[in-house]
């Protein structure tokens, strides 16, 4: 497979490689992939809850160059964004970026998949909280 | 040492500097036309092909005339088995393979298949051999012809041919074998083993690429094929074609090479193997062989390295050229179907790397690779959700996982 720079680069020094404290609230965990399609991306975001700006982003990644290329991207892209800029990011902006080939497609998918399930981790997590503060007030 | 370090013999080998020296009189001196049966030219040549045929015979403990040349291996298994369904269809229709052929069998086998042949799969176990009692439960009295590979080209496994081969004897069934893998690395006999087809090809031993050979048994049975290519009735009119007499002369000397180094190469070889994977144990964990750990090729070693994909693990030791049975590498998005069938988990099958050795593997090839692999893998496990779960003690199989394929 021949990669373009931009790919090979992201795999040899992979940006915001890491994990988050999954339990702290205003963090939000994806997992998505599975072992046997041969990729699977973790990819958590840090929330500020008074600005809703992604403070940080982490990812772990099972899978192809591109696999790890597309979520390394994602991951600085959506720092420093609100959550409602990140969660408009769409996969064919990452496949242009990246320039992957057609067969690579369902990677940046997978990205933008994995954006949508940490933040949506996110805000489940506040709903239950605020839902339960709103129980004690009544 | 060269960079990258090869080691992908199983895909072809570079031509030994004998066996292309033999070779080059035949391009400008040398180079008659075999068939040309009334001058010294078409003569010398067809000597220098009757010589080659006699190496290459002795290989595979054969006689001269029990030799065809074809273009390569794809032609000597197409001819094999289309040659044999053609020329017995009266006797029966039913032929019997394994999955885990290559694509020259399984690909000619469909074909026939919509021609109305019947194609049965004998299981092979977890290591990649044949089920001889499953065999024995295959066949029919309308079964033309085994075909069952000698080596796997994948996995290294050497199936128990002698046994296949008594198997078809007693049953009056033709046997031909793939040997493309095994030729120069594992001891083939025709006549002990029961062979009755099989298929060579020089670029595997080091010979020049675009020749092979098909043995075709001459007596006890004495086999009868249909051509696949029509023509000037070359080769006992088995394959007509004008002789790559050049290409020839190279198979020739390869395989007396490959005949004469057999027992001190295979040696050298199996010990850097074993070395390699040796090192791969000591200082990784999750690590697994796939294939038999005997009943192997001396130069291949195929594992999985479990949480890692085997795509990203070649990018990032591109100073090794190897080979992977993850999906990513194929044009198909879909992992190995022989790690599939030998009951490989889809999970590990995209974690494998096939590491194929040969004559010019040096022992520092090997520490180098070995070096570059539990670095790559290292790294990678790092970058691992799934390595990082498993540490945590969390079950894989217990996650809901999202796939998309």
């Amino acid at each position: 497979m021949a990669y373009t720079n931009k790919v090979i680069d992201h795999y040899e020094n992979p940006r915001n490689v890491g994990a988050l404290d999954k339990n702290k609230e205003n963090v939000g965990t994806g997992l998505v992939g599975a072992p046997e399609c041969g990729d699977v991306m973790k990819l958590q975001v840090e929330i500020d809850e008074e600005t809703n700006v992604i403070k940080d982003a982490k990812f772990k990644t099972f899978g192809c160059g591109s696999a790890i290329a597309s979520s390394s991207l994602a991951t600085e892209w959506i720092k420093g964004k609100t959550i409602d800029e990140a969660l408009a990011i769409k996969n064919t902006q990452i496949v242009e970026e990246l320039s992957l080939p057609p067969i690579k497609i369902h990677c940046s998918v997978l990205a933008e998949d994995a954006i949508k399930a940490a933040i949506g981790d996110y805000l489940k997590k506040k709903e239950i909280k605020n839902g339960s503060t709103g129980g004690d007030k009544a | 040492m060269k960079i990258p370090v090869y080691l992908d013999y199983h895909a072809t080998t570079p031509v030994d500097p004998q066996v292309l020296e033999t070779m080059l009189p035949y391009f400008t001196q040398v180079f008659g036309n075999a068939a040309s049966r009334n001058h010294e030219y078409g003569w010398t040549a067809e000597a220098a092909v009757e010589k080659a045929r006699g190496q290459i015979a002795a290989l595979i403990g054969a006689t001269d005339k029990e030799i065809i040349f074809t273009s390569g291996a794809t032609e000597s298994n197409n001819l094999a088995i289309t040659g044999v369904a053609e020329m017995y269809k009266d006797k029966g229709k039913h032929i019997i393979t394994s999955a885990i052929e290559h694509k020259a069998v399984l690909d000619t086998c469909l074909a026939l298949e919509q021609k109305g042949y019947e194609i049965s799969y004998v299981p092979v176990d977890s290591t990649g051999r044949v089920d001889l009692v499953e065999l024995r439960k295959l066949i029919r009295p309308d079964t033309i012809l085994v075909s069952i590979m000698f080596a796997n080209n994948e996995i290294g496994s050497i199936n128990p041919v002698a046994e296949i081969g008594k198997l078809c004897k007693e049953k009056g069934v033709l046997f031909h074998t793939d040997a493309v893998q095994a030729a120069g690395k594992a001891e083939i006999d025709v006549q002990a083993q029961g062979i009755d087809l099989l298929s060579l090809t020089a670029h595997k031993i080091y010979g020049p690429k675009g020749v092979g050979a098909l043995y075709v048994r001459r007596k006890g049975p004495r086999v009868r094929l249909s051509p696949i290519v029509h023509g000037g009735g070359h080769e006992r009119g088995m394959r007509s074609g004008t002789l790559n007499v050049p290409g020839i002369v190279g198979f020739g000397k390869a395989a007396e090479l490959a005949k004469k180094y057999l027992p001190e190469e295979t040696a050298r070889v199996k010990r850097l193997c074993d070395r390699l994977w040796a090192g791969i144990q000591e200082q990784l964990d999750e690590v697994y062989l796939n294939g038999h750990p005997e009943y192997r090729l001396p130069n291949n070693l195929n594992v999985s390295f479990a949480f890692v994909e085997g795509e990203s693990l070649m990018m990032g030791m591109k100073e090794l050229a190897v080979s992977s049975g993850s999906a990513c590498t194929s044009a198909s998005l879909e992992p190995s179907y022989v790690l599939k069938s030998i009951g490989v988990g889809e999970d590990l099958a995209h974690t494998s790397i096939r590491f194929g050795l040969g004559r010019f593997t040096t022992e520092e090839e090997i520490d180098f690779a070995l070096k570059k692999v539990v670095a790559t893998v290292r790294k990678l496990r790092d970058l691992s959700p799934l390595y990082e779960m498993v540490k945590e003690g969390i079950d894989l199989k217990s996650i809901a996982w999202t796939g998309h394929h």
